[in-house]
């Protein structure tokens, strides 16, 4: 309060020149004064710099020739050469198809599952059975992608797998669903959704927790059904929530969670399970091919940020819910 | 209750509808979960053929004999614990300083400390660049390589920001300084023990991260010694090494378990239960916990 009484005092009398000189004097010292503000933020400052910012300085190699004894910056530059070559390799395609069609998959069949689950959630009253459900559908979020690979493995294996006996049990003679490239992405996307929709339900029903009751008890004297409270009063709740969401997601499109397709790929669905990411991890860290395993992951990251950007721009045009 | 008024015919059926959906979806995610644990001590002849289904049959305690008698499991589960306990220690460490220096309006550069932080959640360098840069401060094959690089996360940083931002009042901060309170003091005697709901969400979120992660583990660590328990998993349950079978089979077993394959399903099923038990069992009591992080990252930063 005292501090901002005097500076109005001060321009009020100050020259021009000695007003700026003033307030650069006054940031100077905040900073002074604050000066162990900046110690806690040192560590973070450090770690990202470091870890985060030298790697972006090393997308360099990208362009050159990496020759690990001559170091990032003295290798010979190369151009555009391991960009041509990735574009016209005859995988380029495969790799890209494959990469989206996870992706898109996953989003089309992920996406809307822990919006409907949240609206169902939100329609239960809370007791025994609703905390029953939430707890166990949200138990899967904290199992390992090593052990859910390995679950996915047991459970299908041809001959014994406990999905394997149930469509047997059917009268459903099952493919082998772990070497069938025509199965891959859709083992891949279903795994996913068994494990993050209940977690998935989190977010949404944070956003349905601000909704007014005096809006429901309204709408239920006005004589609206369940159903139409849902449609106009819930989901119109939660729609900033899927927008932003949705456009995450988007922006991710070319990064699939490689971390799980790496355990579940073999030699025979290569062809249906190979994606930018783990061609990026095989060559690159692999093979050691260091310059063209950067290019190839460089596009992809160019990709992810362009289609952020876009459809963040299309949303901003289009509704008032956007990213930035 | 204003709804038991008047609880029309459709709307008595929609919401039958809906807790048939949420049985349905219940059942879905349970099953796995229960057949596992069954599975784990249950005769594999009897799991591998389909006889078991649901319940335990012919109920034996050998897979986790193997478990436990695996040197590989036991050193790995010790190697993961001491990461995990070493990880989150780092992470708030550097993420819970940082993100309250953040939240203080008066700081000079707290929209650019931002935006510097919020750019690398968009854009890395990527997976080679990266290795290159560890590789170069010599922290590969070390116990660093695993929690340094992860040791700032953008996301959590956003919401300790926020939840400072929420519930340190100004006045509080005044009165500190006042009372001629410096920050660190204000800091570690103040606002931290204030801070325990969204301290113990956070050392919950980075431990199962750490607990969870095998990535890391298996591009950085080469010496077998030092790998975490998700790198033995992998071995056991991905890649099929028996390694879990180093153990001598007594006569007894012998007899009632003479297929490897099944013996190999058996210790597969009890690893996951072994493995994963720490982070399940504590999860239902931190329930409340997760859920208040999350809700916390939802108010837009």
């Amino acid at each position: 309060m005292t501090e901002g009484s005097k500076t109005t005092f001060d321009v009020s009398v100050a020259p021009l020149g000695q007003q700026t000189g003033r307030r650069r004097g006054r940031t100077l010292h905040k900073i002074v004064r604050n000066w162990r503000l900046y110690v806690f933020m040192a560590p973070a400052l450090l770690t990202v710099l470091i870890f985060s910012y030298l790697p972006m300085y090393g997308i360099q190699i990208a362009f050159k020739n990496y020759i690990p004894a001559f170091g990032m910056a003295d290798s010979p530059w190369v151009g555009l050469d391991h960009f041509i070559r990735f574009f016209n390799s005859y995988y380029f395609w495969d790799l890209l198809w494959n990469t989206l069609s996870i992706s898109l998959y996953g989003l089309a069949v992920g996406f809307p599952l822990p919006i409907l689950l949240a609206l169902a959630f939100n329609e239960v009253r809370v007791g025994f059975f609703k905390k029953t459900v939430q707890t166990v559908t949200y138990a899967p979020h904290f199992i390992s992608t090593v052990v859910m690979a390995g679950m996915i493995i047991t459970f299908l294996s041809p001959s014994s797998g406990m999905l394997v006996n149930l469509l047997e049990a059917l009268g459903i003679s099952p493919p082998n669903f772990l070497t069938d490239p025509r199965w891959f992405k859709t083992m891949y996307v279903f795994s996913d959704v068994w494990q993050a929709t209940g977690w998935g339900t989190i977010i949404y029903l944070a956003a349905l927790s601000a909704v007014d009751p005096g809006l429901h008890e309204a709408a239920i004297l006005d004589g609206a059904s369940r159903l139409q409270r849902i449609r106009h009063i819930n989901i119109p709740v939660i729609i900033p929530t899927i927008t932003i969401l949705m456009i995450l997601n988007v922006g991710s499109l070319l990064s699939v969670g490689y971390e799980k397709i790496l355990l579940l790929q073999n030699p025979l669905n290569m062809s249906s399970s190979d994606v930018i990411a783990t061609f990026v991890y095989r060559i690159g860290l692999l093979e050691a091919q260091y310059s063209y395993s950067t290019a190839v992951g460089l596009f992809n990251s160019v990709v992810n940020a362009i289609l952020l950007i876009v459809i963040n721009q299309v949303v901003r045009r289009t509704s008032e819910n956007s990213l930035w | 209750m204003v709804s038991a008024i008047k609880e029309t015919k459709s709307d008595k059926v929609f919401l039958a509808c809906v807790y048939v959906v949420l049985t349905l979806a219940l059942a879905v995610v349970a099953y796995p979960l229960i057949y596992i644990i069954s599975a784990s001590i249950s005769n594999p002849n009897v799991v591998a053929s389909g006889e078991m289904w649901l319940l335990p049959k012919e109920i034996t305690l050998e897979g986790y004999k193997r478990v436990f008698d695996d040197p590989a499991i036991w050193n790995g589960y010790l190697n993961t614990i001491i990461y995990t306990a070493v990880g989150t220690a780092v992470n708030l460490a550097v993420t819970l300083p940082a993100a309250y220096a953040m939240s203080r309006r008066d700081m000079v550069g707290r929209n650019l400390f931002m935006m510097l932080f919020m750019v690398t959640m968009f854009f890395s360098g990527g997976l080679v660049p990266t290795y290159l840069i560890v590789k170069s401060l010599g922290l590969v094959n070390s116990m660093w390589a695993l929690i340094l690089p992860g040791a700032t996360s953008v996301w959590n940083l956003i919401v300790c920001r926020t939840f400072f931002q929420s519930t340190m009042s100004k006045d509080l901060q005044e009165a500190a300084e006042i009372d001629g309170c410096s920050d660190f003091r204000l800091f570690f005697q103040i606002v931290l023990p204030l801070s325990t709901a969204l301290i113990a969400v956070m050392a919950l979120f980075f431990g199962v991260g750490h607990w969870n992660n095998y990535f890391s583990a298996m591009i950085y660590l080469s010496d077998q010694a030092k790998y975490p328990l998700q790198l033995v998993l992998r071995q056991i349950l991905v890649l099929q090494q028996m390694s879990a079978q180093s153990g001598a089979i007594n006569a007894e077993t012998a007899t009632s378990l003479n297929n490897k394959a099944e013996v190999a399903a058996l210790v597969k099923y009890a690893v996951i239960i072994v493995s994963t038990l720490p982070v399940i069992a504590l999860y239902p009591f931190l329930q409340r916990y997760f859920v208040q992080g999350v809700m916390i990252g939802s108010v837009k930063g």
